[in-house]
């Protein structure tokens, strides 16, 4: 009785204290509509955070997170469009406030070594598999040697059939 | 022979990234400002709230910013160095007073003494974002065309002064 109160306890801990965190660091910015206020906040949840590197904006506490969002809530509300709000962005703090970085030859290793590994790999692989089927079925026998072997099995062949 | 070759390679070149990424510190990010001609800005002096400041005043000679507050511990471990640098006249440092109190601003000053030849007061951070700030202390380089130069994250110490600020401001200096 008392295990499945704690369960059931547990679960709406869980399950009400989500989405609760997830909106108690936004400040009480004021939107039109819900789809404005989703936009924002896909908006914000791409850019990285400076301070504290592994959070994005939308998760940051950090005060420079609260100017920067701040930042960002006045340029949607202007109707800038996203590629100039991260353009503004990249302009002061470079690059590294995108989560999804540019393609750029700086980046190319970046976004085109995984599948150059990729390649490589499987055509190494393809090469190791090709040499062990040769070495199993290719091996060359010279006619002495067949002879031999149909001699030593014919023998044997021959008299397993039926005797 | 390449059976045992190719992964020594490849751990050897494994080896020497990570090695290298030791080294490196996180939180240093490279500012796509410098190069390029410092933000405008215009802000109230912070010793004097009916005297404004702008860029154009840190332009015609190299100049130094430095962002601080009283609100950052490094930047207290920092001042004394600042002072240092003042008294060698080699250059002018301005002061970027980022998101903090007014008056205890003006008390750090009295406190600790002044190394700069004039503060902006920056109460919103507006200018700081502008510049790309994103901890105290920070410092630019500024040529006398008002491009930046050289921009350094963190206190400054005596050897950063010795080996990089005080070499790349004397260069600047020599070729304008």
């Amino acid at each position: 009785m008392m295990k499945k109160l704690l369960t059931v306890l547990t679960v709406f801990l869980i399950l009400g204290s989500g989405p609760l965190q997830a909106t108690a660091t936004l400040e009480s910015f004021k939107f039109a509509n819900d789809a404005e206020e989703q936009h924002f906040k896909d908006l914000i949840s791409e850019l990285r955070c400076l301070v504290c590197q592994n959070q994005s904006l939308a998760d940051s506490d950090a005060e420079l997170a609260h100017d920067l969002r701040a930042e960002v809530y006045e340029m949607v509300q202007d109707g800038k469009t996203d590629a100039e709000i991260t353009e503004f962005l990249v302009a002061r703090y470079g690059d590294f406030v995108l989560y999804k970085p540019p393609v750029k030859p700086s980046t190319y290793l970046l976004w085109f070594g995984p599948f150059a590994l990729l390649i490589l790999a499987g055509g190494l692989l393809l090469r190791s598999v090709r040499r062990q089927k040769q070495a199993a079925s290719g091996a060359e026998i010279s006619a002495d040697d067949r002879k031999r072997i149909d001699e030593l099995l014919g023998d044997r062949g021959n008299g397993e059939q039926k005797s | 022979m390449a059976r045992y070759l190719v992964p020594l390679a490849i751990f050897v070149v494994l080896a020497a990234f990570l090695y290298r990424g030791l080294s490196l510190d996180p939180k240093l990010v490279p500012s796509p400002l410098v190069g390029k001609p410092m933000p405008t800005f215009t802000l109230t002096r912070l010793q004097d709230p009916d005297a404004s400041i702008s860029d154009a005043d840190l332009k015609g000679k190299v100049s130094l910013l430095n962002v601080w507050a009283t609100w950052c511990v490094s930047c207290r471990a920092e001042h004394e160095t600042l002072l240092m640098l003042a008294d060698t006249g080699k250059v002018d440092i301005y002061g970027l007073n980022y998101k903090d109190d007014r008056a205890a601003a003006q008390q750090w000053l009295r406190q600790l003494g002044n190394p700069y030849k004039a503060n902006a007061f920056d109460d919103s951070g507006r200018v700081g974002i502008d510049w790309g700030v994103y901890g105290a202390p920070e410092t630019f380089i500024i040529d006398s065309k008002g491009i930046i130069r050289h921009k350094h994250v963190g206190p400054l110490t005596a050897t950063i002064i010795n080996e990089e600020i005080l070499p790349l401001v004397a260069e600047l200096q020599t070729s304008p």
